[in-house]
């Protein structure tokens, strides 16, 4: 599994990637994933349906996160308003 | 006799030192702010077009890998993504009461699919606060993702987030309306198409398509 960052000026960057049927490396996905929910961050996991219909689902703890599913999509929690242009 | 030219010319140095000291000052000053003022107008502290272009690139791979080879195709022919609303009785997908556009760092513009009918404007950001590179601001693509994302996996709690206004508060509803007809257009020509989503450039270009090369930076 990957927990991945969108990061303004990057892209998405890798935080921690591990095997969760390892003790220590999910330890490690655990970590990282309440550091990133402590920063404030909301946390996605895109899904395939067996139509093949593309969505996502939000979660708020490890333990939802799907025990298959490859990776978690951190980003920035959504915030009324649009942002003015950087340049 | 010496001694009195070179007296006199020191009090000559001396003289026109002190005249010409506040004129030299505010001509350095001038000078210094003019150098500011230019460095303001290049590129901001910390901005790289390179890297930008660079972010933009890593996040238009993500959302490909996320959404389907047909919604990838219309993003990347037409600059936006169309969600199907899921809140209506009809339920998500193609006979769903409404739908919206995502467009990045825009607001998510709602429309009814069968009459073209705007609905509304739901202004949402996704601010980095941490500003990694002085800018808070999300590359394209992934703004879209987190629009996305928020939208399929909980619409109602998207839609709370963000303010809501009336078509035309931001984006220009002909414009939107514009793509509206663009969108069914392309829908009709993929439908047409055996190959659709990997139809090749020049189809592409007649449907006023996006150049995937020519990626704007944010």
């Amino acid at each position: 599994m990957k927990l991945l960052r969108m990061k303004p000026g990057h892209g998405e960057i890798v935080l921690a990637e591990g095997d969760i049927a390892v003790p220590e490396q999910e330890q490690e996905l655990i970590e990282a994933f309440r550091r990133e929910l402590d920063a404030g961050m909301w946390a996605a996991v895109p899904t395939q349906a067996p139509s093949g219909r593309r969505e996502a689902e939000l979660v708020k703890s490890f333990g939802e996160v799907p025990r298959d599913a490859e990776r978690v999509i951190f980003f920035p929690r959504a915030a009324g308003g649009t942002l003015p242009a950087a340049r | 006799m010496g001694l009195a030219l070179a007296t006199a010319a020191v009090v000559l140095v001396v003289l026109l030192w002190e005249l010409a000291r506040p004129t030299l000052k505010r001509w350095l000053l001038r000078a210094h702010e003019l150098w500011l003022a230019r460095r303001r107008a290049g590129a901001p502290v910390g901005y790289d077009p390179g890297r930008e272009r660079r972010a933009e690139q890593r996040a238009r791979a993500l959302l490909r890998s996320c959404v389907t080879e047909r919604d990838w195709a219309m993003y990347r022919d037409l600059g936006f993504l169309r969600v199907w609303g899921g809140l209506g009785d009809r339920g998500r997908g193609a006979s769903a009461a409404y739908a919206y556009l995502i467009y990045p760092h825009k607001p998510i513009v709602a429309y009814v699919p069968q009459t073209g009918e705007l609905l509304n404007e739901y202004c949402v950001a996704f601010p980095d606060h941490s500003k990694p590179y002085g800018s808070s601001r999300l590359p394209d693509s992934d703004d879209v993702l987190a629009k996305w994302m928020a939208l399929t996996a909980d619409e109602r709690r998207l839609v709370g987030e963000a303010n809501m206004h009336l078509p035309g508060r931001q984006v220009d509803p002909d414009r939107v309306r514009r793509d509206i007809v663009r969108l069914r257009r392309w829908e009709q020509e993929l439908s047409a198409g055996p190959s659709a989503p990997d139809a090749p450039a020049s189809r592409r270009a007649s449907w006023g398509g996006w150049d995937p090369d020519n990626i704007r930076t944010a």
